[in-house]
């Protein structure tokens, strides 16, 4: 299975080995992990909490795979989300991309992190010492992912 | 005809409920019409209207406004996802 929304925590390292194994042809393997921090804007974040869309998640991250898988010859594609309550230095998310050659193992892995920021239904709610709130979407995600659109009407 | 609507995050909070079962009247039969109808319903439910501030899917697929709303599906409102 290619694409997990779970509460646990996952052990990188065991992900890259199995993105790999038994597949000769794998030249390339790259991987982006996200992690909770503090001070987004100055202020202390002490924990976050992932709400998600129980049943669209898994199809919008599933979607985005397919979308990658079409978009350059891939070998292996691996997409990880956690969700529920987080704390600074843990993992939230983790994307592995095995190919051939590392030109589409960059490229997929990026772009697969772009549309998960704008499609895949999360929210993330940060615990600081002024109370809770909602972290605002950022335009900066929605022009990360458009740009995929534009390199898309080149090919 | 008979809708279920489910809210999440910032705009569940705003609109102080999670889901529910609606009878929608006719006329309402796309997904901008139904922001419409639900904003009518007094001033808290205007966040419903929020432009670009808030998402719909249908059956659990981001949409526009313009998508149909028919017997039977999913509609979900959002704000603007943040995972990752």
């Amino acid at each position: 299975m290619s694409v997990s929304v779970q509460e646990g925590d996952f052990d990188a390292g065991a992900e890259i080995t199995a993105l790999s194994q038994g597949c000769p042809e794998v030249g390339a393997v790259a991987t982006f992990i996200g992690l909770v921090r503090t001070a987004r804007d100055g202020s202390g974040v002490r924990a976050m909490t992932l709400e998600h869309y129980p049943g669209m998640t898994e199809k919008a991250l599933e979607d985005i795979v397919v979308d990658a898988r079409g978009r350059w010859h891939l070998e292996g594609v691996r997409v990880i989300h956690r969700v529920g309550r987080l704390e600074p230095g843990d993992q939230i998310v983790f994307v592995g991309v095995a190919g051939a050659h590392r030109g589409e193992a960059f490229a997929a892995c990026e772009f697969i992190m772009d549309y998960l920021k704008t499609r895949a239904p999360f929210w993330k709610r940060e615990e600081t010492p002024q109370g809770v709130r909602w972290v605002e979407a950022r335009e900066s995600d929605d022009d990360a992912a458009v740009r995929w659109d534009d390199i898309e009407i080149r090919r | 005809m008979t809708i279920r609507v489910l809210y999440f995050a910032a705009l569940r909070d705003a609109l102080g409920r999670s889901e529910e079962s609606l009878a929608l009247p006719p006329g309402v039969s796309t997904i901008g019409e139904l922001q419409t109808f639900l904003a009518d319903r007094g001033d808290q439910w205007k966040a419903i209207e929020g432009g670009k501030s808030v998402r719909a899917a249908r059956n659990q697929r981001m949409v526009g406004s313009s998508e149909p709303v028919s017997p039977g599906d999913e509609i979900a409102f959002f704000p603007p996802v943040t995972g990752g």
